[in-house]
Order: structure tokens, then sequence, then C-alpha cells
């Protein structure tokens, strides 16, 4: 950020708006009534008004449209065409791999919009995660239809129960297009009822995270509950079909891998929209002075919970994306430890930059991958010496230490 | 059409353009009648008082930081208010501005709006600034984006997420720039600032708000003598259009802009007059000074 050095006298607004023009704002297209402007004393010598700022840079398109082909085409044909022989080939591992970590991404990005940008520290998010996975779960599970262990058209855990039909809450399950609409709805709603009072109490701070830790653990025991019809300690597993096509082969791996990918893509652009907006702005604004933003005349209560409930519908989606690829739902991702780590990504990767938790959860998650099979003892020292590390010596994360290095390359 | 009548009417017209001008100070340009309604938000002043604090109370935990405080402030007018630390000046911003619900007493803007009913954020929107004791701006945003976001708009959810600035807004963003010498650090990140270019910064957010009624806290603290200067100058044209109620420890400096003083001492109002008159009041100087 170079400060624009005005050297000639205070300039009236005539100039000002010349000036703007300049500066690409579209908003007065008017020409200039006066026929003689007055001299400009050189280029960017002048006050001018900072533009409205594109929602990528140059480079920054670049970048997307590269990953959007590695998604979308290289991917794919990677691991599909090129025979398993040669190098290129991307094995089934790989796909999984990182399929799982474009999940996680999605969870990182939505931590950073609620923590990096309005600075309310969730450590509940694996609980919408969680929800947005169960719902699909159902689904899956009503999928099996008569190929379960007991042949029944109830899910396994329920016959095993000894229960006689499907509880009321899974009644339309078996409707891809109810599905769908709870992965949004469900998380949707519990973050919008949880935020409206926990904001318009104005708990804040440490006391905020704390009560969302407990929210996670609290969801995590209600799910292990055999009664709660979640099937207990054990989840949802052994998923057959999806849409009727059989889910454990290839071309539905890569499809649901490119689905991951899109959808990671297209929720960071619309990221990068909201930030660059006013909304945004008003957020990061809360997050430095909230007195503030209240005695300019706005309301924080509705500016907090439209992020946080967009932040948890983000999470739900990653969750349902996340299910069928990996097979498996359980109650341990509720786990508060789970919600730390999405937490963990946002702060490696560098809160407030929407690149950085991405970029963070494919670090974490690629290290996690590699080190619980070569040194499996040695994962959670490394995750704990990792946090405190970042805490000490990368506030801005690791993006903010590679934007550092460019500027004194400069 | 003679020259004589052409400056005739120039001169009706500017004057029909002065008086609208100072009707507006003194009672929103509207006249006090029978069966004149209240309209909702809007500020009446018509009975000369834009600011009315009767019998405020406020303690906290025992202790009465406001004790049956009694205030009124008239439109246009620069009111300065002086007392020892702890007589209940911030607290009794904090009253005024939402942030603190007093025990007892009555608080009114204008004649008909019950400040106790509202919010923070209404209260800000219905036109009443408040400069905190420690600048406080957003310091990760800069300097021209504190000021949009203290621009007069609609300040709800989707409003903000699809604002698009328009040319007089800017042009009012320039202006503004201007008046609180900032224009040089446009691009700058408020939190770069020295401490005296915060404090106007903050006044510059004030500003944009357009609000009828400012309340500075200390408004020159950490800054130079200029700057100090600058700031009485500012404040002096801002009297007549704004109402402003400056808490302030530096007597050169209300020297400079007073009209009339008013001296909090334990949560009351212990006297009030010009400076000269409060400096030579015996009470005052016992409990100021600590003589």
């Amino acid at each position: 950020m170079s400060a624009v050095v005005s050297t000639g006298p205070a300039i009236g607004s005539g100039s000002f708006s010349r000036l703007r023009e300049k500066a690409g704002d579209e908003g007065d297209t008017r020409s200039d009534p006066h026929p003689n402007p007055l001299p400009r004393a050189g280029e960017g010598a002048a006050l001018a008004l900072p533009a409205r700022a594109p929602i990528l840079s140059r480079a920054g398109w670049t970048a997307f449209i590269v990953a959007l082909l590695v998604v979308c085409a290289v991917a794919p044909l990677l691991n599909l065409a090129v025979p398993a022989a040669s190098v290129f080939h991307m094995s089934d591992y790989a796909v999984a791999l990182l399929g799982k970590i474009m999940c996680y991404a999605i969870c990182a990005l939505a931590m950073d919009l609620i923590w990096g940008y309005t600075g309310i520290l969730s450590l509940g998010h694996g609980m919408f995660f969680a929800l947005g996975g169960y719902a699909m779960g159902m689904y899956l599970m009503r999928q099996i239809g008569r190929d379960g262990n007991y042949r029944s058209e109830l899910p396994d855990f329920m016959v095993f129960l000894d229960w006689k039909s499907l509880p009321w809450h899974w009644q339309l399950s078996d409707s891809f297009a109810a599905t769908l609409f709870f992965i949004v709805a469900v998380p949707g709603l519990v973050a919008f009822v949880f935020g409206y009072f926990a904001f318009r109490s104005r708990i804040k701070g440490v006391y905020f995270s704390i009560i969302t830790q407990a929210m996670t653990f609290a969801a995590m025991l209600l799910f292990f509950r055999n009664e709660t019809g979640f099937g207990g300690n054990n989840g949802f597993t052994d998923f057959k079909r999806i849409l009727g096509v059989p889910i454990a082969t290839p071309s539905m791996r890569m499809t649901l891998f490119v689905l991951t990918g899109l959808v990671l893509l297209a929720f960071f652009l619309f990221a990068r929209w909201l930030v660059a907006s006013k909304f945004g702005r008003v957020l990061q604004a809360i997050r430095d002075a909230e007195s503030r933003v209240m005695f300019s005349g706005y309301s924080p209560l509705g500016y907090k919970l439209t992020i946080w409930t967009l932040s948890a519908v983000m999470c739900g989606i990653a969750g349902a994306l996340y299910v069928p690829q990996v097979g498996i739902i359980n109650p341990s991702e509720m786990s508060p430890a789970n919600s730390i780590e999405i937490a963990i990504w946002a702060a490696v990767g560098g809160r407030g930059t929407l690149v950085g938790p991405i970029v963070g959860a494919f670090l974490v998650n690629g290290a996690k991958s590699w080190l619980t099979v070569t040194a499996p003892e040695f994962w959670l020292y490394f995750l704990g010496a990792l946090f405190i590390a970042v805490t000490l010596f990368l506030p801005n994360g690791a993006v903010g230490l590679v934007r550092q290095w460019k500027e004194r390359g400069r | 059409m003679t020259p004589d009548l052409l400056e005739d009417g120039a001169r009706r017209a500017s004057a029909y353009h002065e008086r609208a001008v100072s009707g507006r100070t003194s009672s929103g340009g509207r006249q006090a009648g029978f069966g004149r309604p209240a309209l909702a938000g809007e500020v009446d002043v018509t009975h000369g008082r834009i600011l009315y604090l009767e019998d405020v109370s406020v303690s906290f935990d025992g202790f009465k930081a406001i004790n049956n405080l009694s205030l009124d402030i008239a439109p246009g007018e620069l009111r300065c208010i002086i007392g020892p630390n702890g007589a209940g000046k911030t607290t009794m911003m904090d009253v005024i501005t939402g942030k603190t619900r007093p025990d007892s007493g009555t608080v009114y803007f204008g004649s008909t709006i019950d400040l106790l009913r509202h919010t923070e954020a209404q209260i800000a929107q219905m036109g009443i600034g408040r400069k905190f004791q420690k600048p406080t701006v957003f310091e990760r945003l800069t300097v021209y984006e504190n000021l949009e976001l203290a621009l007069k708009t609609d300040k709800d959810v989707l409003p903000s997420v699809f604002f698009r600035i328009d040319s007089r807004q800017s042009d009012r963003i320039a202006e503004v720039l201007h008046t609180i010498h900032l224009a040089d650090s446009v691009t700058s990140m408020a939190g770069t600032l020295s401490h005296g270019q915060k404090q106007w910064l903050e006044i510059g957010m004030l500003l944009m708000q357009d609000p009828k009624l400012l309340l500075l806290d200390e408004p020159v603290a950490g800054m130079t003598d200029e700057e100090t200067e600058r700031t009485a100058e500012l404040f002096l044209t801002l009297k007549g259009r704004h109402s402003l109620m400056v808490v302030e420890h530096d007597m050169s400096f209300i020297k400079s802009i007073s009209e009339i003083v008013t001296v909090l001492s334990e949560g009351s109002v212990l006297a009030q007059g010009t400076l000269e008159q409060v400096q030579n009041d015996e009470r005052v100087i016992e409990v100021y000074l600590g003589r």
C-alpha cells in the first residue's frame, strides 16, 4: 500500500470527480462540464480515489482458470484415461485423498469468513459439517434398499434395534431433492437459531468459542445415542448407490471429485465477491472495532448472523460432498478436536486472505496423510507444534509469509 | 427588466435562502403550533432543545456514576463539559448513545424522541454521532474505506451487499477528506496514521453521518498544538449547523471554542456558565482544583 502524494493545493470536488473517472469508477460517466479543467500536476501526483477492487487480479484469474482446468480436465484424464502403469497416472487413492481435502478446504474457507474476516472464532464448525454429512448419509442409507445385511427396507441399524418403521425424521430421506434441501436448511437453521441468541446477547470472543465447542460436543453425545435414530456410534456406512448409480466405481468417484472441486472454486469466487463488497468491509470493521460500527449506525447482529449462517451452510455442503467420497459418517466428526482442526487449517494458511485457508487445508492434511503413514505416533505432536509455531511466528500464516518475502524482494 | 429589478430579485432569493438555512438550524424549518404531529424518527427542536436529560441516575454495583443529572443543549450550540476524573462525563455519553441504560430519568432527543427506547445503531442513524475517548477507527481498512462505511446510507445487510457509491457520495467523501486534512492518505491503512490523525479520521467519520448532535470525548487528546488549533477551527465552523457536546481537559482548547461550559462533579451538574464565570466559581475551584 503506497499513499498517493498530493503535491498540489487542495483539490475541489470538480477535479475530484474527474479523477474518479480516471480511477475507473463507472458511477459517473458525464463529461467534464468545465472547458478548462485545472491543470494536472502529473500522473499520480493528485488525489486519486481508490477504484472498486476487481474480484480477482489478472494473475488471480489465471490461477483460477488453471485450477478449474486441473479439476475438470487434467485430473479426470490422468485418473481415467492414462493407464495405471504410466508415471502420469493418478491413483484412485490420490483422487480420494484430494477429494477429501477439497471438502476440508471448503470448511477452512467458511471458517475464514467467520474468523478471519469477522473475528468470531467458532470451534463448532465440525457440527455443521457433520449435519450436512448426516443429511446426505440418510439418503445414501435409503439408497441401499434391500441390499443390506438384513435384506430389509429399513436401514440395517434400525433392524438391529428392532424398529418396525421409519422414524418421523427419516420420512423424506428417500428423496434426493429433499436431501439437497436439508443439506442447506438443517445446518443453516441450527446456525441461525444458535447465532441469533448468542449474538443478540452480545456473547463475544473466547466465550463464544467455548459455547460453540460445547454445542458440537452436545451434538456429538446426542448423535451417539441409538434412540435418536442416527445409527449411534457406528453412524452410517456401507453405501451402495447414489441416484441409483453404484457409488464405488472410478467414474462415480471422479464425478464426486470434480463436483467438489467446482463447489470449492465457486465458493471461493463467491467469498471473494462478498468480502470485496461493502458488506465484507463492515465485517472487517466489526472485527476491528465493533462499537464504532454500532455508533456508525450499523446493527452488527444482522451482519454477524448472515455470515455465521452462510459459513455454516458452506460447511454443511462440504460435509454432504465428503460422505459419499469417504463412505462413512459417524458422530466422531462432531468431536471438538475436529472443529479445532478446521481453525488450525485457516490459521496455518493465513486468516483473512481466502486463498490462505485453502492452502492451509491442503498443507496440514497433506502432512497428516503422509505422517500418519510414515510416523503415526508423531502426528498429534506435529499438529500441536504446528499450531504453536504458527501462532508465534506466522501470525498471517503461510500466505502472509509468501507476501512478506515478495515485499522484501522488491 | 432592469438591473435594479434583477438585483432586487437576487437579494430576495438570497434572503430567502438564508432564512431557510437559519430556520433549519433553530427549529428544523418548522414552526411550533397546534395540531402539528410529531413525525416518527424526525427530530423536533421547535422547543429550542435538541438534547434533554432530566434526573438521570446510573449506578454500577452501588457506585453512583451519575446522580440526578439534568442537562439540556440547544440546537446549534457548542457546549463544553469539564469535570474531574470520575465525574460521569463518559457515562453520560454512554447513556445518550444507548450503550448504558440509566436506572431512572428521561433522555430526549428533540422533544419527541425518547432515546431510552432505541438501540445504539438506531440512535446513530437518527443523528447522534459519538467520538470515543480513545480514537476508534477500523485499523485494517483504508482511510477511504473508513469514511465510506460511515456514509449516511441504508445500513441493512442486503443494501450493503449491493452497495455502489454514487458521485454525490464520493464528492462528500472528498469534501470530508479535505476538512480533516487527510487527503494525502486516502489509501493508507487507518492503523498507520498518527494518533492525532486517527482522532481526525474519527471526527471525519462522524461528519460523514451528517449528525445533528455530535458527542466528542476528548477530541484533542494526543494532538500537536497545530492540530489542536485546526480542530478548534473545525468545531467553530460546525457550530450552528450541528450541535456539539465536547468533553475536554485542555483548558486552552476550551477557551478557544467555548460559549457555555458545564462542570460535572460526582455525577451531577455543579456549575454552568461562561468559562470565566465557571473558573471563578468557589465550588468549582474547590472540586476541580482540589483546594
